[in-house]
């Protein structure tokens, strides 16, 4: 009969995400913005921001959403996940926000990052009654916004398409509140107002 | 017979169990992809923690998770037509882990448990 031995077992450390020391200091370079995983929750200063990447994502009907098609408005753009609880503490939040700003040019936009997919997201958004946007994101938009790799984690841009702050990991109902209305207070560039209503608007 | 897969967390995380609470949380899970001359290769996971943080919600069920150090035992037998001599059992180890603010994605970690079987006395 065989006997059998095992060789020293093997230790797994497991090192998830942010828990390396590398990664304790995310750096979002590509869009312009660095620092800790607590990241400030002030509104940037106009000058300081810089623009939020376009994407090309589909919603739940199967339509294609581009960020740019938000031009003009607040936007308030959370990567999110089905097995992300803290996420699920902003997301009635969002619900709120999107009920009450809607009409003063207001948007969520919710990028699911759920590997099923739809198949996970849906019933998830219904069991919640979701009330606002949501697209399935992937790597290559996690890239774009600098490795998204933290949920939730949240953007504010502006009407100009300009990220104003950022929110990496749970934060406060009343910092989303207050930059929102910073947002939708400020003064809106010429630039948009001609985008939004091209035609009352003639070059000489 | 049985492997011991020893797993530390760094403090101020923690995964989800082999059966957490909620059924889109995603679940700590061994899988073999292969075990040479063993067979078996049943997972028994530890006993988790039940744990409520301060990012769930009042009416919310606790969480079924690990924190800090723990083991995976496996059990394996030798096959009857196994071979004397050195191999290993390949496997995954799927998790999902957790601060008291973020999540982060779920991730695969390769296992590989050598072994020798020996010729019987």
């Amino acid at each position: 009969m065989s006997r059998l031995r095992f060789a020293t077992p093997l230790l797994v450390t497991l090192l998830a995400g942010c828990m390396l020391e590398s990664c304790s200091h995310l750096s979002r370079e590509g869009v312009g913005w660095s620092g800790s995983v607590r990241a400030a929750s002030s509104v940037k200063p106009d000058k300081e921001r810089k623009a939020a990447p376009d994407f090309s994502l589909k919603d739940a009907d199967g339509k294609v959403v581009h960020l740019s098609d938000y031009k003009g408005k607040v936007v308030l753009l959370d990567f999110w996940a089905t097995w992300c609880g803290p996420c699920k503490i902003e997301i009635p939040w969002f619900m709120d926000m999107q009920r009450k700003n809607k009409d003063k040019g207001f948007e969520v936009l919710g990028v699911a990052m759920d590997d099923e997919g739809w198949e996970v997201v849906k019933p998830f958004l219904t069991d919640l009654g979701v009330n606002y946007r949501v697209v399935i994101g992937n790597d290559g938009t996690a890239d774009m916004y600098g490795g998204v790799d933290a949920l939730p984690t949240t953007f504010l841009i502006d009407r100009s398409g300009k990220i104003a702050a950022v929110h990496v990991g749970l934060a406060s109902k009343k910092d989303f509140e207050d930059g929102i209305q910073e947002l939708l207070q400020a003064p809106m560039a010429a630039s948009v107002i001609r985008a939004a209503v091209p035609a009352l608007i003639r070059p000489k | 017979m049985k492997a011991k897969i020893p797993v530390t967390i760094k403090d101020g995380y923690h995964i989800n169990s082999s059966t957490p609470s909620d059924e889109y949380l995603i679940p700590l899970k061994v899988t073999w992809k292969s075990t040479g001359a063993l067979e078996g290769g049943q997972v028994v996971y530890p006993k988790p923690t039940v744990e409520k943080f301060e990012f769930q919600q009042p009416n919310e069920k606790p969480l079924s998770i690990y924190s800090g150090s723990f083991e995976i035992v496996v059990n394996f037998k030798v096959a009857g037509n196994a071979q004397a001599g050195p191999g290993v059992a390949v496997g995954q180890l799927r998790y999902q882990a957790c601060s008291n603010k973020a999540c982060y994605p779920p991730k695969n970690i390769d296992i590989t448990v050598p072994y020798q079987v020996q010729p019987g006395s």
